[in-house]
């Protein structure tokens, strides 16, 4: 009998190896794998490549791995969300990385990882200083600029709801990153909110398909709500 | 007199028609939902994977799985669908979004756009703003026509890096409504109490002066909120 259900966080983060590339879901609070990451940094493995679109709120989760110095780089397109300080301290100081690239182009780079793609043209960024120095190509009279996939060693994904296959079904903006990260990583963990018998998610309902899950684990909410800023960007 | 924040929102909200799908940025644009006419079906995208997004909720009623792009607690309307990042940038790039509402910190004279990077800032950040300069029909820009030090935003070229070149149709500031033409700026409205010499001593590039322009015609507030200053 297939069962990829383990008890605990610290369990499902237990093959994330120093120097690993991990994606990590999520837009916001929801769908971000906050348990998965806590585990992470109690792991205590570091010189992290991660991906992820921002860089993690204050010091918990993403942001704890920042706080205590686990990342060597961040691939990403939005690390200046003002609550996103513990990764704005260590990049300040340079004592981390930062690829920085717009949010279309980071979303179908991991696509055409997972869709076993060798990359793909696009017209966002041409022209401009994020697409200096790249491959460019002319297409129907419009110039597009040729993107790499992107993989990683681990992807630690959230869902609402989890069966023992791997089958995942997310609930309103869960889904945001997490179902293309599930198919571009090596070993996928997911963690969600409820552990639900074979059979109980209806087939049109299922998001990610167990085949991309390797790992899963039935997680308590953080309590509280993400806190959104304040202010606005004056962008 | 000038618009408020909301006095632009308001008047680029007169601008989006039946059955357009918007995407709106943050800042002012993101107010241009409080002032959408009612008699017009206009769906709200965010790029997180909401099309339908209606208003913020109040402290106590938000879903924790429910957020716009800007990060807010908001609800759906009827007839909204949500789906994943990859579809919600097809919608973008593949032109399926008809307009984008967006922050300028530089528009030029040929539709160059510059929004995602000052010189000298710390930490930067792009988002998702290239892939909808580059991919819809219809970018409007919302902004303030000069800056807090008085110097215009609407220039001859933009001394900011670029989030796309010459994808800007239409500016909206405090003190106008200016067209981007093959053929340069055009100017089509200003903002009650002046006149287009007015508007032009505020813009670092020429305008011509369309043969209709016309004041704006906004009421002074709407739903209680001031729409002049």
């Amino acid at each position: 009998m297939i069962d990829k259900t383990l008890a605990t966080c610290d369990e499902a983060v237990a093959q994330v190896f120093d120097g690993a590339t991990l994606m990590t879901g999520g837009f916001g609070g929801p769908g971000f794998p906050a348990q998965l990451c806590e585990a992470l940094r109690r792991r205590g493995v570091g010189n992290l490549t991660v991906i992820n679109n921002g860089a993690g709120n204050d010091d918990f989760g993403l942001g704890g791995l920042f706080k205590h110095g686990r990342v060597r780089k961040l691939i990403c397109s939005f690390p200046n969300y003002p609550t996103a300080t513990a990764f704005r301290d260590r990049y300040i100081k340079g004592e981390v990385e930062l690829e920085l690239m717009p949010q279309g182009t980071l979303v179908e780079r991991i696509r055409a990882a997972g869709a076993g793609l060798g990359g793909f043209y696009t017209p966002t960024a041409v022209g401009t200083e994020l697409a200096a120095g790249k491959e460019t190509r002319v297409i129907d009279g419009r110039e597009y600029v040729f993107e790499l996939p992107l993989h990683a060693d681990f992807a630690f994904v959230k869902a609402h709801r989890g069966d023992r296959l791997g089958n995942l079904a997310y609930r309103l903006t869960m889904r945001n990153f997490n179902l293309i990260m599930a198919t571009a990583a090596k070993t996928v963990v997911a963690e969600v909110d409820e552990l639900v018998p074979v059979g109980t998610l209806p087939p049109e309902e299922v998001h990610t398909p167990g085949i991309f899950v390797d790992r899963l684990v039935q997680v308590e909410r953080h309590p509280g709500l993400f806190q959104p800023r304040k202010e606005a960007n004056p962008a | 007199m000038t618009l408020t924040r909301e006095g632009i929102a308001f008047r680029v909200a007169r601008d989006l028609p039946e059955g357009s799908y918007v995407n709106l940025g943050v800042g002012i644009p993101i107010l241009v939902s409080a002032f959408l006419p009612p008699d017009r079906e206009i769906f709200l995208h965010s790029e997180n994977g909401i099309l339908g997004s209606g208003p913020r909720v109040k402290p106590g009623e938000e879903d924790p799985d429910l957020v716009n792009a800007d990060k807010q607690y908001v609800r759906l309307l009827p007839g909204a669908s949500v789906f994943d990042h990859a579809l919600s940038f097809s919608m973008i790039r593949g032109g399926h979004i008809t307009h984008a509402v967006i922050g300028a910190i530089e528009v030029a004279a040929n539709g160059d756009l510059a929004n995602w990077k000052v010189p000298g800032q710390k930490v930067p950040g792009v988002g998702g703003a290239m892939d909808l300069a580059y991919g819809v029909r219809n970018v409007f820009v919302a902004m303030n026509h000069v800056t807090n030090k008085g110097a215009p935003k609407i220039v001859t070229s933009c001394s900011c890096p670029l989030t796309a070149p010459r994808c800007v149709r239409r500016i909206y500031t405090d003190m106008a409504v200016v067209d981007v033409t093959p053929e340069g700026l055009v100017l089509r409205e200003v903002a009650q109490g002046l006149d287009p010499a007015a508007v032009q001593a505020r813009t670092g590039a020429p305008l011509r002066v369309a043969g209709d322009w016309r004041v704006m015609e906004i009421p002074a507030t709407c739903n209680g909120i001031s729409l002049f200053s």
